[in-house]
């Protein structure tokens, strides 16, 4: 009760000069919020620019080993995509690989999480330790695969070996190549879907289980009618989020096998690098990221829209 | 509880085994050849029982890596210290300027407020390419190319939305009440902010700060298109140790091991904080 004098005091002229409130140092209170979200802004807007280089640059024909022969083709590039082999190879690719994880991803996230939902000292030590792939650098991941599927010593090629396969390749042939891309993508993001769906599991209510096992209904019915519809927005908030991680992936095919072997595994963004760099194509190169940004920004909106419906749904439970 | 059968509990034992092997296997396995020499590490069948040795370290060490055909000199201390002056600059150029932004957003409903916020999470989202190849001209033309400022910005790229919405949702959860009392106590809005929104947002602040760091620190492509050899992380100087001819298997596992210790030892120690802020805020832990 001390306190309340003391800052009654002070409240007094404060409030009677509500109006002309005195400034907190020369920044008006209007402009505050701007000013303090300003410098965020400006690092932001710098990295803007280029965005609306890229949109330009696709509009060219440009590239930086003739740059006499710069000249704009307006939607040259995009046109040329509708007869280019090139690029639906990279698209159908891309929107593979994106499936093929997510599918895969969600699958085995969902099983781990089941197998995991009891809190007890092992699980909570399995999920922790689950963690670890998560934080291994995608990259890194690629080159561990990569030392262990070697054909001369890979514990992989050696385990395979064992049973009978011989002339399993991995990376380096394009039958396999992809498998072994989207095997150490599962190996990375498996756990980001687990750890997502675990979190979801774990807040659902308890009174319908309750209720379902007091009447009897088998567990396998329980979990297709009431665990799966409860989680389903957990499932779409992770299966978008990774979709738009899936469709850009780069570093994982870049460090195990640079696209190849051919072009077997040039989806998009690793086939705008080798255009870029390789071929020194900016036009071609900034018109594939063009059409992946608008991919992305589709599913972006989606999942944006998602996510923030789950957020106050959590919001609002705790 | 229902009952649970023994066979159940069996399966899903096995289940449980199955899944640590799949996932911790390969970390384990890439320990292990870091101890080993060329020799063990190329014998048929591959053995778990060898003769340990630290020579791969010490090989890192030095700078000093014996090849087949000579001596070559790689210095992987360097793309460490690297790795560790982008992240941490980047992570703390990210909270200097994305926290007062946070708060901004989440505390003034302004013009504006919710598109630009939006705007700054959909760079979350962008294919970075988009953004790196015309960067890399520019940054020819203005000097940035390869120098530790132009990466440290680049970086914001990922690190700033993710400050941005972890924090804010966090500065969204505190009731302004504490702060509105304060402040009509006479204290002026900086002290407010700092003596009262920062505190208590700090566990907030820390989860998105470590997530930023662990970001920042695996993230391959921007060094890759915007850095030479000696201003390259661990994540790009890695694979041109898997490319360069002769480098002793051993070596690049050991390579491998020191670059991803530091954010396993990092989610190890706070991964309470890890789990709600990779489930993206929709989990309140």
């Amino acid at each position: 009760m001390r306190a309340y004098p003391l800052t009654y005091k002070k409240l007094t002229p404060v409030s009677t000069t509500a109006s002309k409130r005195k400034r907190s140092g020369f920044i008006s209170r209007a402009a505050l919020p701007y000013v303090l979200s300003l410098p965020a802004l400006l690092v932001c807007i710098g990295i803007l620019i280029p965005f609306f280089t890229a949109v330009f640059y696709s509009l060219q024909r440009y590239r930086l080993s003739q740059p006499w022969a710069r000249e704009m083709n307006w939607g040259e590039n995009y046109l040329n995509f509708l007869t280019d082999p090139g690029f639906w190879a990279t698209l159908e690719v891309s929107l593979l690989y994106a499936v093929l994880t997510v599918g895969l991803e969600l699958l085995l996230g969902l099983a781990i999480a089941l197998l995991l939902q009891r809190r007890s000292r092992v699980n909570n030590f399995v999920s922790i330790m689950l963690l670890m792939p998560l934080m291994t650098a995608p990259a890194l991941a690629a080159l561990m695969f990569k030392l262990m599927t070697n054909q001369g010593f890979g514990i992989l090629s050696y385990l395979l070996a064992l049973v009978g396969v011989d002339d399993f390749r991995w990376g380096s042939s394009p039958d396999t190549a992809l498998f072994t891309v989207v095997l150490v993508d599962i190996w990375v993001y498996t756990p980001f879907i687990m750890i997502l769906l675990l979190a979801g599991l774990r807040s659902l209510p308890t009174q319908p289980f309750e209720a379902a096992a007091l009447d009897g209904v088998p567990r396998i019915q329980q979990f297709f009618r009431i665990t799966l519809p409860m989680l389903t927005p957990y499932i779409l908030t992770a299966a978008l989020f990774r979709l738009l991680e899936s469709i850009q992936q780069f570093d994982i095919i870049y460090a195990m096998t640079q696209g190849g072997p051919g072009d077997t595994l040039t989806v998009f963004q690793v086939e705008a690098y080798l255009n870029f760099f390789q071929s020194t194509n900016v036009g071609r190169s900034a018109a594939l990221l063009m059409i992946l940004w608008a991919i992305t920004f589709f599913i972006s909106n989606i999942f944006i829209k998602n996510w923030l419906r789950l957020r106050e749904r959590a919001r609002g439970e705790a | 509880m229902q009952h649970v059968s023994l066979i159940e509990r069996l399966l899903r034992g096995v289940a449980l085994i199955l899944v640590v092997v799949f996932f911790m296997f390969p970390i384990v396995w890439i320990v292990l050849m870091s101890f080993q020499t060329n020799e063990t590490i190329l014998r048929v069948p591959p053995s778990f029982i060898f003769e340990p040795t630290i020579s791969n370290y010490k090989a890192l060490i030095t700078g000093k890596l014996e090849t087949s055909a000579a001596s070559l000199e790689i210095n992987f201390l360097r793309n460490l210290g690297n790795s560790v002056l982008l992240s941490v600059g980047s992570v703390a150029l990210a909270l200097l300027l994305g926290v007062p932004a946070a708060y901004a957003f989440a505390r003034h409903k302004f013009k504006g407020s919710e598109d630009i916020a939006f705007t700054l999470l959909s760079f979350r989202f962008a294919p970075p390419l988009l953004v790196l190849l015309p960067l890399s001209l520019y940054f020819q033309k203005i000097g940035l190319a390869d120098t530790y400022i132009g990466l440290i910005w680049v970086y914001q790229l990922i690190c700033l939305p993710l400050i941005l919405w972890i924090v804010r949702g966090y500065f969204e959860d505190i009731s302004p009440d504490i702060e509105n009392a304060y402040r009509i106590a006479g204290h002026s809005w900086f002290s407010t902010f700092r003596k009262i929104a920062l505190p208590l947002a700090g566990p907030g602040i820390a989860a998105a700060g470590l997530l930023a760091f662990i970001f920042a620190w695996n993230n391959f492509i921007f060094a890759l298109v915007l850095a030479s050899a000696d201003k390259q992380p661990v994540t790009v100087g890695a694979l041109a140790f898997v490319t360069a001819s002769g480098i002793q298997y051993g070596q690049i596992a050991a390579a491998i091991v020191l670059s991803i210790a530091p954010t396993l030892a990092l989610a190890l120690y706070a991964q309470r904080y890890l789990v709600e802020g990779l489930s993206l805020g929709a989990v309140k832990g």
